[in-house]
């Protein structure tokens, strides 16, 4: 995995290269330049199936990380590719026309934590939250007491001890 | 005669739903033929299929936002949620995940009982999944005889770990508990008649002129669509990619144990049935090859801190393991407190009913969407976890 950093160092801005095990290892890259390596690693170095996109909300340094993981079924190595945007303006450039279900992940992150992907088919539609008014609800400052209490009405609950009312149906006369 | 098929203008299919020449049918999310609660929009002419929209969020519990909000063993009773029919791939993915972050290793007994439990959730969901396929062709004996077989393995996991569908039985650091007595006897007696039932299956099943008429070349995979939809599992290895995370990435002890990753060529459901019936033989022989080698003494787990107040070093990880449906991945990450900073899983359902189904079932006539879609086997809760 050091050789493959090494070689990719020469083409890409990459960086904070980290091994987590033998066949698993980080990089970050900047966000101009993620499309191009990922096509650069799914034509050229065989990492060819995507495994999956997901994102992480850093509230305090006021940004997401995305993570796009890569496999290579002839190595069996994975290679997390991270990419940090800001929340402030959380665009991102599409990988559908790359990979399929492409669109389905960017689907997903722009209904959970509002990133749009500008081109992707569909994106705006709702896929899992129908009918979703509020903020995009896995993002970390969307408070979720608040929000059931605005959103849902209480509902009183006729309360009975069940050892008592069991006697009163089977044995009113006792 | 009048093209089927509606012009396509900028890429989208224009036709008028009013026209009376095309219907927009629901197939779900109650319906008989329908895996899980999701629902299926059907644009028909006719009787074929020309468009379709997978629409999930029926069974939305916000299993990620869940455990963002919890301690890590809190999350256990969450994870094996994900997926009811094999909730032990969960369990075993989170609880590894947990291992990694820390650091820790356990034992080698708790090895061999994490695979043995895996292989029998295989069996039990392959079990399930088989009489899902044929009750999905109209025959419904199939499907009566593997739900009740499924029961006895479920007796095996009441005795094991105290409870029938949810286990819980791995903890970080190892599993709960050791076998109990008599429980091996049980379990020879358990896989001896699964093995008999999956021969009489093959008789009515896969002998069946038509059961064969219609799944054969049904909704047919080929290598070139697996990597650019990510198909993984038994859906990949029908087109003849022999992929298998417990041969490519062997985990706990499965170097350890001899079989062969099961392949066809064909790609339609026909093949993907023929596979999921021998790799559900394979999960009897592995059962039975675990109980031969496994260690008969031993630690089952390791002692940990208070697990209430674990803290998890900072980092983040990836650990996959091989499901009935193909590889179910869990990218963890930890900021060093009691929390969980992010946990996503990645079910092989996700590509497999959204982009893939979608795409599959243009063509299909609407007789067959139900077999298609069981023939992929999908779960929702890992789309909308």
């Amino acid at each position: 995995m050091e050789t493959l950093y090494k070689e990719l160092k020469q083409y890409f801005d990459v960086d904070e290269f980290s091994v987590q095990k033998a066949s698993l290892a980080f990089l970050r890259v900047p966000k101009s330049q993620l499309v191009s390596l990922l096509t650069h690693m799914k034509d050229i170095r065989g990492y060819t199936h995507l495994v999956m996109v997901t994102c992480v909300d850093y509230l305090e340094q006021d940004s997401f990380l995305l993570t796009y993981l890569l496999h290579n079924y002839s190595t069996h190595c994975d290679l997390g590719i991270q990419v940090s945007i800001s929340r402030q303006n959380p665009v991102m450039d599409g990988i559908h026309h790359l990979w399929e279900q492409g669109r389905v992940y960017q689907r997903e992150l722009f209904e959970m934590f509002g990133i749009d992907f500008p081109g992707s088919p569909d994106v705006h539609e709702p896929m899992i939250l129908e009918g979703w008014q509020g903020p995009p609800p896995m993002r970390r400052d969307f408070d979720t007491k608040a929000y059931s209490e605005a959103t849902y009405s209480h509902r009183p609950r006729d309360h009975k001890e069940p050892e008592e009312y069991m006697k009163q149906q089977l044995y009113p006369e006792d | 005669m009048q093209s089927l098929y509606p012009p396509i203008v900028n890429g989208k299919a224009v036709y008028d739903l009013d026209s009376q020449k095309y219907i927009r049918v629901w197939q779900g999310p109650q319906h008989p033929g329908v895996t899980g609660n999701m629902s299926l929009e059907l644009d028909i002419c006719g009787d074929q299929v020309i468009k379709c929209n997978t629409h999930v969020g029926y069974l939305h519990r916000g299993f990620e936002k869940l455990m963002e909000r919890r301690r890590y063993i809190n999350c256990f009773p969450i994870v094996c949620r994900i997926c009811v029919p094999e909730p032990d791939t969960n369990e075993y993915l989170f609880a590894a995940g947990m291992e990694e972050l820390m650091g820790v290793q356990i034992p080698e007994k708790a090895m061999w009982l994490r695979a043995l439990n895996l292989e029998l959730s295989r069996l039990a969901s392959f079990l399930m999944h088989l009489g899902g396929q044929s009750g999905a062709f109209g025959m419904g004996t199939v499907a009566q005889w593997t739900i009740a077989y499924r029961d006895y393995v479920l007796d095996l996991f009441e005795e094991l770990t105290g409870a029938r569908i949810y286990h819980m039985y791995m903890t970080p650091g190892g599993v709960r508990g050791d076998i109990p007595e008599g429980w091996i006897a049980h379990t020879h007696k358990v896989l001896d008649g699964a093995s008999k039932l999956l021969d009489e299956i093959k008789h009515v099943m896969l002998n069946n002129a038509i059961f064969k008429q219609r799944a054969i070349g049904l909704g047919v995979i080929t290598p070139e669509m697996v990597d650019h939809y990510g198909i993984v599992g038994p859906n990949a290895r029908c087109a003849g990619l022999k992929r298998d995370v417990r041969k490519d990435n062997p985990y706990l002890i499965y170097d350890q144990l001899d079989f062969e990753v099961e392949t066809e060529t064909a790609g339609d459901a026909y093949s993907r049935t023929c596979i999921r019936w021998r790799e559900t033989h394979q999960s009897i022989d592995l059962c039975r090859q675990i109980l031969a080698k496994m260690p008969p003494s031993g630690a089952v787990h390791i002692t940990l801190p208070n697990v209430l107040h674990l803290k998890i070093p900072a980092g983040q990880t990836y650990v996959r393991a091989e499901s009935t449906r193909g590889e179910y991945g869990y990218f963890m990450v930890s900021d060093g407190s009691e929390f969980p900073r992010k946990v996503t899983v990645r079910g092989p359902s996700y590509s497999h009913a959204m982009a893939l189904l979608e795409d599959l079932l243009v063509g299909v006539n609407i007789a067959d969407v139900a077999g298609l879609m069981v023939s992929l086997h999908t779960y929702p809760p890992e789309i909308e976890r």
